[in-house]
């Protein structure tokens, strides 16, 4: 098992311009895309936001490669709904190919090719997020936006603590994994032999003593907190204070921008 | 006599346990800590010394007695902040006190609990950082750290709270003999420096040796208590509750039982040395 290749929240330390954005303005980009991707109903749409993706991957320079490498993840996904959509689909006038109770219509390619492209791109986007701002940045954020919530008694702060200490446990919790694993190996335990239901069997020896542990862990963490005057968000200051620059406003321009273009395209009606 | 920082006055508790007995971990305590000292409180497994630690800044309250520290009574709720910026604590295991994914943004967690000014968390992080030597590290990820570098990080959270004391339960325990060297290093300077009340709970001799004053702990209560080399001459009354004694110390115990004249407050490998040469002259 290759534990050590999860990029789940993987973050590429970097001093690029999209690495400078604030956190906040990158993740407001990210939901504008995403709205983007929903309007655009066409190839010249399409082309702008695959343009303006590729060209915010060249300026993070963290590589096509690791880009590729997070949407491997969802492959699977991806080829189910083009088959779905391909199959689905009904078009007017006659289908393009029949064979038994499938009907392959015109539409049908053309819905799934762009509902390839809509995932992978919006994919893409979030992981392009995650690689550039670092995940106490990025919770920062979503507890500074998301702060109007508060009023609404949504326990905000809460909820960025528990994301923020959860990334910084995943680290330790893997290497616990990998320590339990090689411990239960010398004991004799079997981890990659057998059918599925077998394999989940003999992860039981691993999961209980990685779950006390968990637990033990998460009762030291707290009251070790404790001991440093943690008593909720109430009255709680940050060191790394978020503030925007006029960067953050000229890559907001940008985004609406995109979202007008894509607007734009539609009337067009090329393809 | 200057105010003790820390004070606990006939300080009881004890563990309810399945029997309906309750345990008695603390019985009885009196301890008083005077500002700007070096202890440490020594003592085997049970002896209740992990207990005490916990009493020092109000994680565990008095079932019976008080603790005072600096004049606040740990019982009184209103003062829980104060009391625990007053005295900081370090733990066994690093890694479970370590809240953030950056060194600087962990160290800065103490004081962003206490509402301070960024510009001024920035400072107190940056000197904390600095004075356990890991300043040029504080953008690093804590998890890619040796244990003594994180221990060292968990104790810069601790001071940069500004504690006027420290409390370290057994800090050690987990750390390889260079991370125990480093941990130790930087405990010594920093009382010597800074001023800072280090109470050093261990079961390490060695390390023991190094405070200004040694309490030994046994069943809930202080058996003995005093200068190093006071405490550690009584070798038999600390072999009878579970302790040993530095190995120097032990070297000239048994060779007194042979008969050979020695002294027995020799604590460091150069004193025990010296020690002998005379003998042998």
């Amino acid at each position: 098992m290759a534990l050590k290749d999860i990029t789940l929240g993987q973050f590429f330390p970097g001093d690029t311009p999209l690495h400078r954005l604030d956190p906040r303005t990158k993740l407001l980009l990210v939901v504008l895309y995403i709205v983007a991707l929903f309007l655009a109903k066409n190839a010249l749409g399409y082309a702008l936001l695959a343009l303006a993706l590729f060209s915010a991957i060249l300026i993070s320079k963290v590589g096509f490669k690791a880009v590729f490498k997070g949407l491997k993840a969802v492959l699977f996904i991806v080829i189910f709904t083009a088959f779905l959509n391909l199959f689905y689909t009904v078009g007017e006038g006659e289908p393009l190919l029949s064979f038994w109770v499938f009907h392959i219509y015109w539409e049908g390619i053309r819905t799934a090719f762009f509902m390839v492209l809509r995932i992978m791109m919006l994919i893409s986007s979030t992981f392009l997020l995650t690689y550039t701002t670092s995940p106490i940045r990025l919770t920062d954020a979503l507890e500074e936006l998301l702060g109007g919530l508060k009023k609404l008694h949504v326990p905000v702060h809460e909820l960025s603590m528990m994301m923020s200490i959860a990334l910084r446990f995943i680290p330790t919790l893997i290497e616990e994994t990998d320590k339990i694993m090689s411990a239960q190996k010398a004991r004799g335990a079997d981890f990659d032999s057998g059918n599925l239901i077998q394999k989940a069997k003999s992860l039981i020896p691993l999961l209980v003593p990685l779950f006390i542990s968990a637990f033990r862990r998460a009762d030291e963490l707290a009251v070790a907190m404790e001991c440093r005057c943690y008593h909720g968000g109430e009255g709680r200051t940050r060191m790394l204070v978020l503030r925007y620059a006029l960067r953050d406003y000229v890559a907001l321009a940008l985004g609406f921008g995109l979202i007008a273009a894509v607007v734009g395209a539609n009337f067009l009606g090329v393809f | 006599m200057p105010k003790p920082i820390l004070k606990t006055e006939n300080l009881t508790f004890s563990y309810p346990t399945e029997g309906g007995q309750p345990k008695v971990v603390l019985n009885g305590l009196d301890l008083e800590v005077e500002e700007g000292s070096f202890v440490a409180v020594l003592g085997h497994n049970g002896s209740g010394k992990s207990t005490l630690a916990k009493h020092m800044n109000a994680i565990l309250l008095p079932a019976g007695g008080k603790v005072y520290v600096g004049g606040m009574d740990t019982s009184d709720e209103a003062l829980l902040l104060d009391i625990r910026r007053t005295v900081g604590m370090v733990f066994q295991n690093p890694d479970n006190q370590i809240v953030a994914n950056v060194v600087e943004e962990d160290c800065a967690f103490g004081p962003e609990n206490l509402g301070v000014a960024p510009g001024e968390i920035r400072q107190l992080v940056d000197e904390a950082l600095e004075s356990v030597g890991m300043y040029h590290l504080r953008e690093h990820a804590p998890h890619l750290l040796s244990g003594g570098q994180k221990q060292r990080i968990a104790i810069a959270g601790v001071l940069a709270m500004k504690p006027r004391c420290v409390v370290l339960d057994e800090p050690t325990a987990m750390l390889d003999p260079t991370g125990r060297k480093e941990v130790m290093e930087t405990v010594k300077k920093l009382n010597a420096e800074s001023g800072v009340t280090v109470v050093l709970i261990t079961h390490h001799m060695d390390e023991a040796a190094q405070a200004q004053r040694v309490v030994v702990m046994a069943d809930g209560k202080i058996v003995a208590d005093g200068a190093p080399k006071e405490v550690f001459q009584r070798v038999e009354e600390l072999k009878t509750v579970g302790l040993t004694v530095p190995e120097t110390v032990e070297l000239l115990y048994e060779l007194r039982k042979e008969g050979l004249d020695l002294p027995l407050d020799a604590l460091s490998v150069d004193e025990c040395a010296q020690a002998l040469s005379q003998l042998l002259t």
